[in-house]
């Protein structure tokens, strides 16, 4: 939190700057008051946030405004609001920080989008490791209420939206929007097959819109400073200011809000650069399920949705995963390999086998029991898996297996002649320690 | 079964769905239930079931799929240790060694005394806080040096 963004500011602090009071003096709440006092029509406010060109937060990118316009607004009955604060992703911890520092720019999103889209009622789904940061959200939830901003008739307009917390208890999954809502109704978190998508039958068979923490929290400065003030912040079709956690090998790991379309060096330098003076070898520049990139094609990129794909990789949850050279790679894969494997719900055979598959292979190769035809065996598992099941888990098993064997071949292949890492033992020991900034 | 503090914490989470969506609110009751018995034994979910109305079986579902729910006994304090890429890369591995080493027992074992269980763990959501750890699923303890964690230990024994 080193720089001035629209969501945190190294001004926050942990115990009180979260609190509602804090948060109006900081112009909190206006755009609310705005669009009640205004009673603004629901079309400009989706028109604002498309024109903002904001993109969903959590990983696929999606356009906002656009999915908002999908949920049919004029639908007899119950709709309902998502918030995914499920963030499980390995290398991601912005959502936790957004919650601890600035919870009700978070609220004030969810209430407006629920203005916007005619939601009656919202749940913000939070990762239950982070089980204090959910009893301060209650808390934070608790004094919206108490100043009329929740609950029947805002503000006294007409319009009435209820807002809760739903904590998940371990299991990745549940950050997949349609296991999400399956945990919402209190059942184990298995994807839906889609379609239906959720704007037609989300919870309980209700139409619903799922936003991550990041998106909603992005609202309020939409509609207080205009859509175009958003995107002028980023660069055309990459709106806005995006929240970076930066892990790995870096000196002073950490997240850092910094406008789309900055350099990935002007990050890296932010995060204190690579640990102890060492080499950039490899990172992984979206979440764990994002392809690995080579450090020296990351110095080219800069840090948004457009560029990191054509570099061949995604932005994915904005997780940096920085790799220095005394990082073995077929141990890193087989780390989250095992992850995948571990968190797959099961449901369908191509990923609840492949991802055993690929673990098992991986772990073979690090620890000296290598093929010949391991790597094509990797290969040929990845396209079996990929494509071929309800949720993406499969696919973001497959990826970071596809992009580590590309990049990094000959250390593979290097192991399985060998029988033994690239990077020597000590090397990579020394390079993992504890360390603490 | 359930003390009545626990009972009226069910009762709140279930005001937050709609009526006739009770069991909505089974990954909490299951939580304060967990909080309140330590762990989750085969009469502990049939009662959250009942209390529910739920049939028994959905809620066993519900405490199998959820990895933070303990299906068997766990010492008093138990311990879980992120070990993911991002955490291994400053030291997660290091700490959870350190820890073994210290308590004189592997993942998922739990010391004689019966107060520490330790377990390894997938992302937290906290990685630029590593080595971290959970102390009984609740409690995240960040930058884990070997002498904040000799110091933890200390403090779990008091
Ligand atoms: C396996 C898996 C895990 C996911 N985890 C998360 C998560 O932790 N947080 C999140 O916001 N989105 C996650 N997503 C993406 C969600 O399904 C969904 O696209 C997102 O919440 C939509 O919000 P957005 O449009 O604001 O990004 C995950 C997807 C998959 C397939
Ligand atoms: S792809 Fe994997 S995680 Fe997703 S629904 Fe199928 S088995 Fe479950
Ligand atoms: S990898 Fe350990 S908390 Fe994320």
């Amino acid at each position: 939190m080193t720089v001035q963004g629209i969501i945190l500011s190294p001004d926050l602090d942990d115990d009180r700057t979260w609190r509602i009071g804090d948060y109006v003096k900081r112009g909190g709440y206006d755009a609310l008051k705005k669009i009640i006092a205004d009673k603004m029509p629901a079309d400009q406010i989706i028109g604002e946030v498309k024109k903002s060109a904001l993109r969903g937060r959590g990983g696929a990118g999606f356009p906002t405004g656009l999915k908002w316009s999908f949920m049919p607004r004029a639908f007899p009955g119950a709709k309902y609001l998502a918030c995914n604060s499920d963030e499980g992703e390995p290398g991601t911890f912005k959502d936790r920080d957004i919650l601890r520092y600035n919870p009700h720019t978070v609220i004030e999103g969810m209430i407006i989008a629920g203005y916007a889209m005619g939601c009656e009622r919202g749940y913000n789904y939070i990762h239950g490791e982070i089980f204090e940061v959910y009893e301060r959200f209650e808390e934070a939830l608790q004094e919206a209420r108490d100043a009329g901003l929740l609950g029947k008739n805002i503000l006294g307009s007409d319009f009435s939206f209820e807002l809760y917390a739903h904590h998940g208890y371990g299991a990745y999954i549940c950050g997949e929007e349609t296991a999400l809502l399956e945990s919402i109704e209190g059942k184990k978190g298995q994807p839906r097959f889609k379609p239906p998508f959720p704007a037609s039958f989300g919870l309980y068979g209700k139409p619903t819109t799922i936003n991550n923490t990041e998106t909603f929290a992005s609202i309020p400065f939409i509609i207080r400073e205009g859509g175009d003030a958003f995107l002028a912040l980023g660069k055309p079709n990459n709106g806005g200011t995006k929240l970076f956690s930066v892990s790995g090998h870096v000196n002073r790991p950490g997240n850092f809000e910094i406008p789309l379309g900055t350099p990935f060096s002007t990050l890296l330098e932010m995060a204190g650069g690579v640990r102890g003076g060492r080499k950039l070898k490899a990172v992984i520049p979206g979440g764990s399920s994002a392809p690995v990139l080579p450090g020296s094609v990351m110095m080219d990129c800069t840090m948004d949705y457009d560029s990191i794909s054509k570099a061949g990789s995604m932005l994915g949850s904005g997780a940096v995963i920085v790799m220095d050279e005394s990082t073995c790679m077929v141990k890193a894969l087989e780390r989250l390999s095992y992850f995948y494997f571990e968190e797959s719900c099961g449901q369908c055979t191509p990923c609840r086998e492949g991802t055993g598959w690929l673990y098992r292979v991986v772990h073979r190769i690090e620890n000296g029991l290598g093929r010949p035809d391991d790597l094509d065996l990797l290969n040929s598992v990845t396209t079996n898996i990929m494509g071929r099941t309800i949720c993406a888990l499969g696919d973001a098993a497959s990826m970071p297996v596809q992009s580590f064997v590309k990049h990094f071949g000959e250390e593979f292949a290097f192991h399985i002649e060998h029988k033994k890492c690239l990077v020597p033992k000590d090397v990579q020991h020394e390079g993992s320690k504890i360390y603490v900034a | 079964m359930l003390s009545p503090e626990s009972l009226k914490k069910i009762d709140r989470e279930i005001a937050k769905y709609p009526p006739d969506q009770k069991q909505s609110a089974s990954m909490s009751a299951l939580r304060i239930a967990q909080e309140e018995r330590g762990w989750l034994a085969n009469e502990t979910i049939e009662f959250v079931a009942e209390y529910l109305g739920m049939p028994a079986i959905a809620v066993y579902e519900v405490a199998s799929f959820y990895n933070m729910y303990d299906l068997a006994p766990v010492g008093a304090k138990k311990i879980v240790v992120c070990t993911n890429l991002p955490c291994a890369l400053s030291g997660g591995v290091h700490a959870a060694e350190y820890i073994k080493k210290k308590l004189g027992i592997d993942f998922n074992e739990t010391t004689a005394d019966g107060l520490f269980t330790l377990k390894e763990g997938e992302c937290m959501g906290a990685c630029g806080d590593a080595p971290v750890l959970l102390v009984n699923n609740h409690q995240m303890c960040s930058w884990m040096t070997e002498e904040k964690i000799d110091q933890l230990l200390a403090d779990l024994k008091k």
